[in-house]
């Protein structure tokens, strides 16, 4: 054996223990990003979630107005959290599209009767088909939609009051 | 007062094996006095404390002390006592208690029995044995305290992770662990014969039963391991390549491949460098497989285990000792001469290329485990999967397996390929009419076609060695390579049909409704709620008939556990001799239906059989091994006894002369 072939494995060993080390040292990013950033909304056409308000689908989102697109259900925890908060959108006129998934039209009324309604349309989305779509891996995310319906943004998890701010600045951004 | 005797134990322990290793590295240097003396009783004393601080943690389990905050956080008063000890060692303290354990009992024995090697390579193998097991202590007594107590007494223990109240998966860790352990006594060994510049046929005849026994346990451990996550995960799969499954499967690679390097260096004394360098990878493996699973590094199904600061103190522990020990590789490997030479033709030739490919394939498996943590590094998300491990490892199991056909027909040294000739062209001539077959009464994908058409001839094959030898006068470890072989062909069997021929529906039916798989006929008879006794169930009642046969009952359920609160899936399963029927009972749908899913899994049990025929192998192989020695053992006592009562009675002649 050549000199140094015995050192090739400590070598390669060496790499292992950087490379391990560097990632044992880096905060863990737990969310599935979506890859579906910057590109257009998938084609969709979503029946009404509830009685009282109209369904969902793509060309809702090409009238030049950016929105919020809020993938959320009537039966997710963080959801009712972050319900305050899209109602504080909605009073400084930001619209948010709802997509209710895997839910039931009786419970979607019950929500929004006891957690107030922030929405202007809900579709419902009762196999993930949409959710799965456009990316989202979670119950709710929150995505900022620009009046040419393109996806400019996703915010995973219930929305706080620090995001509130935040999103209405990715709308006013996807409104240039 | 139990925990606290077991906390006492460990630290008299750790201090034992700072002992050690003072004691073996002194006569390293020359001036071994009395310290070198302390050695191997050092050793001994240690694997027992190291035991008894064990029986005094499966102790506080069994009385269920909820003022131990381990079994608080794993245990329950109301669960049934084999899932109590089980949960001594289902977590992280109590699992590397159990290592250490082993590691130190492993090392007891060696100190015990083992005098073939000169003294000094013993010292220093039981010196380097010690600083493993220092770095473990100290990792337990700093960091991962298992006898801690809490301030307050709990009230109830916090119950197990339901999805480990299984019995196969009591024992699949402990499995697994004696395996690792066993290698890190080949570590040992190998460091020790390096320091010394022992590197002897002999020193690997020490070593092979070692090998051997980690090598029966890994085997062991992947097989039941392979089972669990089939009849408990309920996808029906046997292999998913999760990170953890590879982090057993890359030591066994490596041991495999130092098991037969080590046999080369025991009978013929060649491999000497390289069978050093794979005792070093063997236990490398282990440790990283080790790394992976307890520091979350790699998201896995396993990630119930995970803790970023433990994982850096493991990751510390391996730079020292695997760093440590490729250090003293690379500084001493060039000094150990090479060895004897061989043709490519010959035993040895085909051992080496075995040995090769092996690596090979590790190094396959060890990339595919590392790229998503490189990727990540380099800011990209990917997830390695079936698409490339089945492939890229074929690739170099492939020609494996079929050198592995015919190596065992050669000879030592140098062969002639016109001497197996014959069965040579008699295995091409089965492998071509199995694939003729397989060809046109099936469309099979690629790999599966290869399993089939290389299974068949590989079993056959296995039995060439005993050709025309007396069967009772054959060797047990010769019995036992061919026992090992022909396991390895009825696992690829088993793996090549499950893959080619399965069939699965999957299924919505109301009460009463049937619904067929295959040649079987499934009625769902009924669905209730059932209890045990930390968990309820949907259990839907089947009645599963094949063909005109005799109907079966079976009763997948959905269980519903309460601390902590989780659902899991009871899978149903019918063994033929020729396959597995699989059913599991999943949610209603909305209109009152049931959703089934329903397998019928050709020869997958050949699998395990497979496995469990390689791990007996083994273990012929090890009883071949030890037998033999304690026979050398007994013949080279009673020469000895047979000198010295000739000495004496020359002796008594002379005396009597001289007076004469």
């Amino acid at each position: 054996m050549k000199r140094w072939t015995l050192w090739l494995p400590l070598g390669l060993f060496a790499f292992f223990l950087g490379l391990a080390a560097y990632q044992l040292t880096q905060p863990k990013d737990e969310f599935v990003h979506s890859t579906m950033i910057g590109k257009p909304l998938p084609r969709f056409d979503l029946k009404p979630a509830s009685a009282d308000l109209p369904g969902a689908k793509t060309a809702d989102f090409t009238d030049g107005k950016p929105r919020l697109l809020n993938i959320w259900a009537s039966w997710c925890l963080p959801c009712i959290a972050e319900a305050p908060h899209l109602a504080s959108l909605r009073e400084q006129g930001v619209e948010i599209v709802g997509i209710a998934i895997r839910d039931r039209p009786e419970d979607v009324a019950r929500f929004l009767a006891a957690h107030g309604n922030p929405y202007t349309r809900i579709g419902a989305d009762d196999l993930s088909e949409l959710q799965l779509a456009i990316g989202s891996s979670g119950v709710p995310e929150t995505f900022v939609i620009d009046g040419e319906g393109t996806i400019r943004h996703q915010h995973i998890g219930d929305v706080r009051a620090e995001n509130v701010p935040e999103l209405i600045e990715k709308l006013q951004e996807a409104a240039q | 007062m139990i925990p606290e005797l077991g906390l006492a134990a460990l630290w008299l322990a750790a201090a034992l094996a700072a002992l050690q290793l003072t004691g073996g590295a002194a006569a390293q240097r020359g001036d071994a006095g009395d310290l070198a003396a302390l050695v191997r009783p050092a050793a001994i004393l240690q694997g027992l404390l190291a035991l008894f601080a064990f029986t005094m943690l499966l102790w506080s389990f069994v009385v269920t002390d909820l003022s131990v905050k381990l079994v608080a956080d794993n245990s329950h008063s109301m669960k049934p006592l084999i899932f109590k000890l089980a949960g001594a060692w289902g977590n992280h303290e109590g699992s590397m208690l159990l290592w250490v354990t082993v590691l130190s009992l492993a090392g007891g024995l060696i100190a015990l029995i083992e005098r073939r090697l000169p003294e000094r390579t013993m010292q220093a193998t039981l010196a380097a044995q010690g600083f493993v097991a220092l770095g473990f202590y100290a990792f337990l007594l700093l960091s991962s305290n298992p006898f801690e107590r809490l301030p307050v007494p709990a009230a109830e223990g916090l119950g197990l992770n339901p999805l480990l109240q299984d019995i196969g998966l009591a024992f699949h860790p402990p499995t697994l662990y004696f395996g690792y352990v066993g290698l890190s006594v080949a570590f040992s060994f190998a460091v020790g014969a390096l320091l010394t510049r022992q590197v002897t046929p002999e020193f690997a005849r020490v070593m092979r039963p070692w090998i051997l026994g980690a090598w029966v346990f890994l085997t062991l451990g992947i097989t039941a391991g392979s089972y669990w996550a089939y009849y408990e995960l309920g996808w029906g799969g046997w292999w998913f390549w999760d990170p953890v499954e590879n982090a057993s499967l890359m030591p066994w690679l490596a041991a495999t491949a130092l098991l037969h390097s080590a046999s080369v260096l025991a009978a013929r004394d060649a491999l000497r460098s390289w069978t050093i360098m794979l005792g070093v990878v063997a236990f490398s493996m282990s440790m990283v497989g080790t790394f992976l699973v307890r520091s979350g590094i790699l998201t896995s199904v396993h990630a119930f285990a995970v803790d970023p600061e433990r994982g850096s103190f493991i990751l510390a522990l391996l730079a020292l000792y695997i760093g440590g020990a490729l250090l003293l590789f690379a500084l001493r490997a060039g000094t150990i001469s090479e060895g004897q030479r061989f043709a490519l033709l010959s035993r040895e030739g085909a051992l080496v290329f075995n040995n090769v490919m092996l690596s090979a394939a590790l190094g396959i498996v060890l990339l595919g485990t590392l790229y998503p943590l490189l990727a990540e590094a380099l800011d990209m998300r990917v997830s390695v999967g079936p698409p490339y491990f089945n492939p890229m490892s074929a690739v170099f199991v492939i020609p494996m397996l079929m050198v592995m056909t015919v190596g065992p027909l050669l000879r030592w040294r140098h062969d002639n390929i016109d001497r197996i000739r014959l069965p040579l062209a008699l295995l091409v001539a089965i492998a071509v009419t199995v694939a003729l077959l397989v060809g046109l009464l099936a469309s099979v994908g690629l790999l599966p076609m290869l399993g089939l058409v290389l299974s068949v001839p590989l079993a056959l094959a296995a039995f060439l060695p005993l050709k025309g030898r007396r069967l009772t006068r054959v060797p047990l470890a010769t019995w036992g390579m061919v026992i090992a072989h022909f396991g390895v062909a009825v696992a690829l069997f088993g793996m090549a049909n499950e893959s080619a021929f399965t069939r699965e529906r999957l299924a919505a039916i109301e009460i009463g409704g049937t619904e067929r798989v295959e040649d079987w006929q499934i009625t769902l008879e009924g669905v209730d709620a059932v209890a045990g006794p930390n968990w309820t169930a949907l259990e839907a009642r089947l009645i599963a008939q094949r063909g005109q046969g005799e109907p079966v009952r079976i009763s997948p359920q959905a269980r519903n556990f309460w601390t902590p609160p989780q659902q899991t899936t009871e899978s149903a399963l019918i063994t033929r001799w020729d396959g597995q029927l699989y059913a599991v009972v999943g949610d209603q749908t909305g209109d009152g239906r049931w959703q089934l899913r329903l397998w019928w899994k050709p020869f997958v049990t050949f699998i395990w059989y497979g496995g469990i025929l390689v791990a007996l192998g083994g273990v012929l192989a090890i009883a071949g091994r030890v037998l033999g020695d304690l026979k050398r053992r007994r013949v080279a006592a009673r020469s000895m006894a047979r000198r010295s009562e000739r000495g004496r009675l020359r002796g008594a002649a002379q005396t009597a002369g001289d007076r004469a």
